[in-house]
Parts: C-alpha cells; sequence; structure tokens
C-alpha cells in the first residue's frame, strides 16, 4: 500500500553542469504531473542559500512530507539539504537525493534527449523509494577520545603533538626503533637549507616526554576492530632485547657488539651493529638488537653486549608483546619509499656502484652520515668532479613504471646541486630534467636563484642510458633546447628516483579497511573537500602515504588532520545514520551466516533467542548480511527489498 | 650523432664578462625572440643563442647571422623576465666574433657598423652623407638603397655639411682610453 505522502520535487541546473544535458524544466514540469507529487520546481543552485530557502518555504507553504532532491552525488550534498528540511520540522530521513549530475548529466552529456529522459526516470524511481521511507532517528554512541597514530616520521610526530597539546591522548605506534622517518635522514632542506635534524629532533623529544603521549616504538599494529569512535587495537611490541626502563642510552653495549652489517639508515654507505640505535641521534636514544645479526641468536656464541651493560638491561629472553588499546580515530602517517633498485637498467641503478639515489646523497650530506657531509664516490672514495643528476626517474613514466610526478625530486636535486657546487668549486653539476616544478612558497625563487648563482647546467631531455666507461659513468641524452645529443662522462650519478608507498601500507590498509589506489597511496573521502579523511569514516591521512609531498605539505596536512580529528572527538557521544540492518526476529533462523560475513562485526548471535541481532553502534549500513541472509530476514533501513524493486520497476516499465 | 656536451664552461665565463649579463637566469621561456622583429630572418633566435652559450657551442655563435641582425631595438632587454639585456650581449658576441677574425655572417651589415663607428669617431656624432659614402666605397654596392637615399637628400635630410658636437674632443678621449682598454 502507498502512503499518500505530499511529495516536493527540486531539481537542480547546478549551474550548466546538468541543465546543459538535462532539460531541467520539461523534466520538472513532467515530474510535477506525478500522483501526491504536489510540488516541483528547478533552481539553477539548489545548494545555495535561496535554493534551500525555497525548499523550506515549499514544506511550510505545501505542507511536503517528503522531499527528493534531484542533483549531484549524495556525498556532496546530502547533509546540507537534510539539514534544510529538518529546520522545518520535517524527518531528515524524508528526503532523498536522485542523483542526475554524476549518474546522468556528466556521462551524457552528448545526448541530450536520452539524459533528459534517464534524469526524469531517476527522479520517478527515487520518489518511489520515498513513499516507503521510515521516519528515523539519528544514533548516538559513546566514543572513546583517545587517538592512534601509526608512523613517527614528521607527518606522525606533527599530528600526534598537535592532538596531544589539544588535550587528547595519543598512542604513538612507530615501527622503527626511534622517531623521526625519512627525514632524519636528510641533510639540509629546501627552501632555506635549514638542517633537518635539529628541527626534527626538537619535535621529537618533545614528542618524548609529553604526558599526553604514549609512545611505542619498534611496534606494529597487529589488529583492529570496531569503527569510528571506538576501535579496538592490538598491538604487537617487537622483542628489543633490551629493558628500555634500565637502559640509560650510553652506548657502551653498541661499542663492544663485534658484528658488524650493511645499515639500511645510512642507504648501504654504512655499517651498524647488531645492537644499535637507528641513528647516533635517535629519540629515544635506546638500542636493539636484530636477532637475524646477532651471534647470541646465531649460535648463542656471543654475550658481549650483556657482560659490558653496566644497568643490566640486555634481556636476551625477552618476548613480543600484545598490547591492547581502545581509541576513537586512527592516523595513518605511513610515509614513502623510495623506487626499488634493480628495475631501472637504464639507468645501471644498482649495478654500477657511483649510480646513487636522491636519499642516499642524502645520507652524505648529512653531517651525522657516513662520509660526515663529504660528497664522494662510493667506489673510491674520491670527489666527483663531474656529477650528474637525473630527475624523474621512475615518475611520469605512466608506460613502465609511475604515471605521477613525485614532487619533491626538482627542489632537492636543485638543493643538492647546490651544494654540491658549494662543496667542490671546480665541479660541473648537470641536471637531466623534463620540467622544473617549484610550486610552494619560496620555491621558485630558491630554484632560480640557485641556477643563477650555483652555474648549474639544467639539460632538458629524459636520458637514454648510463654505463660505465674507464672509471667515469657515462650518461647518454639529448638536450631538447638545442636538439643535440649529449653524451656527459660523469664521475657519479644521482637519480631522482620515484616516492612510492612505504611498504607494507597495503596490508595495514586491509586491517583499517581503509583503500589503497593502484599506486599503494591511501585514498582520501574526497581529493578537494575531504583530502585528510580516508574514505573509511575515523580513519585520517597525513603525509606521504596519501600521496607524494614534501615537508612543508606535509606537516600542513598533519595539522589539518589533527585539527579535525579534534573537532570528532570534541563530543562525548558521536551521532551516526540510522542506516542500517534491521533483524525480522520472527523469521531469523539464526544460522549466523551473517555474522561471519559482517566486515564491521555488527552482527552477533542472540543465544538465548537463537536469532541473530545487529549491534547499531558498530553497522554501518554496508548490506553485506542482507546479501547474505538466506531467509530475506534481514533489511536496510530505508532500503528494504521493497523499495529497492519498485525502484527496478519503475526504470524497467 | 652524439656531441660531447662537455662545457665550454670558458665561452659562457667570457660572454658573462663581456656583456654584463647573468646568462644563467635564462629560463628559456622566449619572450625576447617572440618580440624580436629580426627573429624571423635569424638563423639562431635570440633564446637559442643563450642556450648555446650555455652549451658551450662558441663556433656556432659567433659564425651565426643572428649576432649580426641584431639591430640592437631593444625590444628583448625590455622585456626579458630575468633583465637579461640581450642587445648587448649581442654587441659583445660581435666584439668577440671580430677579434677571433671570424668572418662576419653578414659582411655588409658589419661594414655598416664600421662607417657607423668611424663616422662618430670624426664628428662626435653621425654625419650620414659622409657615412653613406664611406659604406659605399667599404661594401662597394653603390646602387642598394640609391632611389630612396636621393629622396631623402632632396627632403633635406641628409645634410651636405657636417654638424660637430661641442664635446667632440671628449668623444675622442672615450675612443682612445676604449682601445688602451683593449
Amino acid at each position: 500500500m502507498r502512503m499518500k505522502r505530499k511529495l516536493g520535487v527540486f531539481i537542480c541546473h547546478c549551474g550548466v553542469n546538468i541543465a546543459g544535458s538535462v532539460d531541467v524544466k520539461s523534466v520538472a514540469e513532467a515530474i510535477g504531473r506525478v500522483e501526491n507529487v504536489v510540488h516541483s520546481t528547478d533552481y539553477i543552485y539548489m545548494c545555495s542559500d535561496p535554493g534551500q530557502q525555497l525548499i523550506r518555504d515549499a514544506i511550510k507553504e505545501k505542507g511536503l512530507e517528503g522531499v527528493v532532491v534531484a542533483c549531484c552525488s549524495p556525498s556532496m550534498h546530502e547533509n546540507t539539504f537534510r539539514k534544510a528540511v529538518k529546520s522545518e520540522g520535517m524527518n531528515p530521513y524524508l528526503c532523498e537525493i536522485a542523483n542526475i549530475r554524476e549518474q546522468c548529466s556528466w556521462v551524457h552529456q552528448k545526448e541530450k534527449e536520452k539524459a533528459t529522459r534517464k534524469a526524469a526516470e531517476i527522479i520517478l524511481a527515487t520518489l518511489e523509494k520515498l513513499r516507503k521511507n521510515e521516519q528515523l532517528e539519528a544514533i548516538s554512541v559513546a566514543i572513546t577520545r583517545r587517538v592512534l597514530v601509526i608512523g613517527g616520521g614528521i607527518a606522525g610526530i606533527t599530528a600526534a603533538l598537535d592532538l596531544a597539546q589539544g588535550g587528547y591522548e595519543v598512542v604513538l605506534v612507530e615501527r622503527e626503533p626511534a622517531l623521526g622517518g625519512h627525514m632524519a635522514q636528510l641533510g639540509k632542506t629546501f627552501p632555506d637549507l635549514d638542517p633537518a635534524l635539529g628541527g626534527l629532533l626538537s619535535k621529537a623529544s618533545e614528542l618524548e616526554g609529553h604526558a599526553n603521549i604514549h609512545l611505542l616504538c619498534y611496534s606494529e599494529l597487529e589488529d583492529v576492530k570496531g569503527y569510528v569512535g571506538n576501535f579496538d587495537l592490538v598491538i604487537r611490541k617487537k622483542a628489543t632485547s633490551v629493558d628500555w626502563e634500565k637502559c640509560t642510552g650510553c652506548g657502551i653495549c653498541i661499542q663492544n657488539c663485534p658484528v658488524e652489517y650493511v645499515s639500511q639508515f645510512e642507504r648501504g654507505l654504512g655499517m651498524r651493529k647488531a645492537i644499535d640505535t637507528l641513528h647516533p641521534s635517535s629519540v629515544p636514544n635506546k638500542p636493539v638488537i636484530r636477532r637475524e645479526h646477532c651471534h647470541y641468536y646465531l649460535d648463542a656464541g656471543c654475550k658481549r653486549c650483556e657482560e659490558t651493560c653496566p644497568e643490566k638491561a640486555i634481556h636476551f629472553e625477552q618476548k613480543d608483546e600484545h598490547i591492547e588499546q581502545k581509541v576513537g580515530a586512527i592516523v595513518v602517517a605511513t610515509g614513502y619509499d623510495l623506487f626499488p633498485k634493480g628495475d631501472l637498467g637504464e639507468y645501471g641503478y644498482g649495478e654500477i656502484p657511483d649510480v646513487i639515489d636522491g636519499l642516499t646523497l642524502e645520507r652524505m650530506l648529512a653531517p651525522n652520515g657516513p662520509t660526515k657531509g663529504k660528497i664522494i664516490r662510493p667506489s673510491d672514495g674520491r670527489v666527483p668532479k663531474e656529477m650528474v643528476f637525473i630527475q624523474c626517474v621512475a615518475s611520469r613514466d605512466p608506460d613502465r613504471y609511475m604515471p605521477y610526478c613525485s614532487r619533491i625530486c626538482c627542489m632537492y636535486t636543485a638543493k643538492q646541486a647546490k651544494i654540491y657546487k658549494e662543496q667542490v668549486p671546480d665541479g660541473q653539476p648537470y641536471i637531466f630534467y623534463m620540467d622544473l616544478r617549484s610550486d610552494c612558497k619560496g620555491y621558485e625563487e630558491f630554484l632560480q636563484k640557485t641556477i643563477e648563482e650555483n652555474g648549474l647546467l639544467y639539460l632538458r631531455g629524459r636520458v637514454s642510458r648510463v654505463y660505465t666507461d674507464d672509471g667515469k659513468v657515462t650518461v647518454l641524452g639529448v638536450d631538447t633546447l638545442t636538439g643535440r645529443m649529449v653524451e656527459v662522462s660523469g664521475d657519479m650519478v644521482v637519480l631522482a628516483t620515484a616516492v612510492v608507498p612505504s611498504h607494507g601500507v597495503k596490508d595495514l590498509a586491509a586491517k583499517l579497511r581503509a583503500t589503497v589506489d593502484r599506486h599503494g597511496f591511501l585514498t582520501e573521502a574526497h581529493i578537494k573537500l575531504y583530502p585528510v579523511e580516508s574514505s573509511t569514516k575515523g580513519i585520517y591521512l597525513a603525509g606521504c602515504g596519501q600521496s607524494p609531498k614534501d615537508i612543508s605539505d606535509t606537516v600542513s596536512q598533519a595539522s589539518a588532520t589533527a585539527s579535525k580529528i579534534q573537532a570528532l572527538l570534541s563530543t562525548d557521544r558521536l551521532l551516526q545514520d540510522p542506516l542500517i540492518a534491521l533483524v525480522d526476529e520472527g523469521i531469523c533462523s539464526g544460522c549466523g551466516i551473517c555474522v561471519e560475513i559482517c566486515p564491521y562485526e555488527a552482527r552477533e548471535m542472540d543465544p538465548q533467542r537463537g536469532i541473530s541481532i545487529v549491534h547499531s553502534a558498530l553497522c554501518q549500513g554496508c548490506g553485506a548480511c542482507i546479501a547474505a541472509c538466506p531467509n530475506n530476514a534481514c533489511e536496510l533501513r530505508n532500503s528494504s527489498a521493497g523499495q529497492i524493486l519498485q525502484m527496478v520497476e519503475t526504470f524497467i516499465t | 650523432m652524439t656531441e660531447l656536451a662537455r662545457v665550454d664552461a670558458s665561452f659562457l665565463g667570457e660572454a658573462q664578462k663581456r656583456s654584463g649579463q647573468n646568462l644563467n637566469l635564462c629560463y628559456q621561456c622566449l619572450k625576447c625572440t617572440a618580440g624580436c622583429p629580426t627573429a624571423p630572418y635569424m638563423d639562431i633566435r635570440p633564446n637559442n643563442i643563450i642556450r648555446m652559450i650555455q652549451m658551450g657551442m662558441k663556433k656556432e655563435v659567433l659564425e651565426s647571422s643572428a649576432i649580426w641582425l641584431c639591430v640592437s631595438c631593444e625590444t628583448c632587454g625590455t622585456r626579458c623576465p630575468n633583465e637579461i639585456d640581450i642587445g648587448v650581449l649581442m654587441d659583445a658576441l660581435r666584439e668577440m666574433a671580430i677579434e677571433e677574425k671570424i668572418p662576419a655572417k653578414e659582411k655588409n651589415i658589419h661594414l655598416l657598423h664600421e662607417a657607423f663607428v668611424q663616422s662618430i669617431k670624426r664628428g662626435g656624432r653621425v654625419h650620414e652623407a659622409t657615412m653613406l659614402i664611406d659604406y659605399k666605397l667599404r661594401s662597394k654596392d653603390f646602387m642598394t638603397d640609391l632611389i630612396p637615399g636621393m629622396m631623402l637628400f632632396l627632403k633635406g635630410k641628409i645634410p651636405l655639411l657636417p654638424t660637430f658636437i661641442k664635446g667632440k674632443d671628449e668623444v675622442k678621449r672615450i675612443f682612445e682610453s676604449c682601445r688602451k682598454e683593449k
């Protein structure tokens, strides 16, 4: 039976976005003749104040009991219009959006007649749904006002500090033994040539001592359950084999450790000990035994660290710990890696020792690095007199590598070439590039000043081959500005390799039910309007895990993320959409299929009644249980089978 | 064919020193070439002249017609976003070509320059009639522009008698000191 609700339809032109392909006037007229539709009109921008006023006035004057707004996607303005109808006393769930922009006008720009017909059908179908909509109230859920930050690079540090200063408790999980991320590997930073480590360490120390921050280094997120406002976490604190409570960071164990292996942190340029801190200025300044290298674990042959530790802090039998935490929101600040060696044949990367990547040169430039700030050839330790930099290596190459621009390479290459030229005044830097991109504050000025003062020779064109020849590294390419092929016989080559998502992000994203794009970068809810929210509620993004960006942008984004979370957690309770699953207790047979299938753990068996129930705070209305239920005992509120079938019928008749 | 881009930075250095222009600043926006009235006739466009200097292509630059076709109208220098005065640079390149004894690609333009400078040297300012005679004798091209020349003469635009400026001697001294500096 149809309810005899008085309905109103409001059709938006969206400027020319909709009106350009849909004849909105004729649609409004046709819809006005539909049963129970007592008001049908169009307007240039329904979401504008006068547009919303049209809706409010019509509700008042014509006593509307249901509203369809035909406009853009509900993810844009559903809330806007639901609020508008609520202000006139209408239940907000009696306002429905008919998406005639993304699903109609934009995809049928050259078929006006068909687009007009389709728009009318979409509105008709939405009207059918609306006729049977229930009046619902938002569900109020208590929330945990704590935050998990994943990643202790500059993004995670910034977000954690902002949140902690805002009075929220923060749990920061970092998989390495110390804070800092890639920023701890850098020498100086553009555009002000500020040493990276100074600023970073002062932030890291502030974080380490902050009363609101629970820092868990050498730890990884093992498991996540729950939803926005109430996440239950299990964090695995990996065994460091050192009691950090007792350890004073004196470093005697490191001096006495006989095992050396190639340091990842030093990008292969230096060695580290089996017991070691992440780097000499680590925060926290506590060592970790890497069991895969330590002789005690390999053949029980050495206990030198234990014997020499004045605090008796070495604890060989230490086991991984599982820590449970509850938080209301999660920041994913997992950062980046550089494009791996081995897949860049024509550049000799990984084969020729004097072909290195930008981050490796940064280790050379860092005063605490393996060369103490000096640029030398890894092969023989000589100072390179001719230095070739190659930009866009594996970036902007959709056919073979990454289609995107890595965004940081133009600037860091200019910076590195400048520092090289200052260090080796008689040296000649050559830079192969495709375009020079310097789009942030002070960047263009920095770039031009660097070129002006340092005599850098920019060669516009991609490199075809890098090979060794008589101790030299020869680079073949073209200078498209003169149209000549060029061959530079260099001493050393620095590749600005593509920024790619940090390893392990895909697994982490799966645990968080967050999505990643085809390259593995975490996807935001909306590239312009919700850039720091992931598409999963309660999961927020900061830093290079979302897309390549420099330190300034990373810090800005991390602060934006922190302030978004502070807004979310500013109340004790969270209002959630009531559009969730509903069980017909008379039909449910208690088979339990829904319990297994629910991705949010919102379904549970009630052992006394032998039926499945819905946890309204956890259910996200995804519909998985409804599709899986063999008895049709499950329905989604305001998207019942009856409503959906009625909509389908409207389309096919 | 591959050519070694072993940059002869000495050419860039010399061109910069003689012209007083910082050529590293050029980012190839091509504003100079876009506005240059003679660029369509040049074998190498002004922006490319700068690029070739950066690349150390001395021979190609100094042998070009472009450096002689430049009329020093200064449109390029006025418009250059990086304040590179290409007119002045072209002057420097012409000087360098002469010193290197590279025959000017545009021979008559070189001769006109010579006649022009000699005229100034004589009177402190250009006297068109004697300058033109000097040029015609140097170039042995007596017929070109003869009729327009006659018409200008009949209109009184080419005075027969030269006028001298007050600071004639000072101009002479400028020439002297320039020669000494070389």
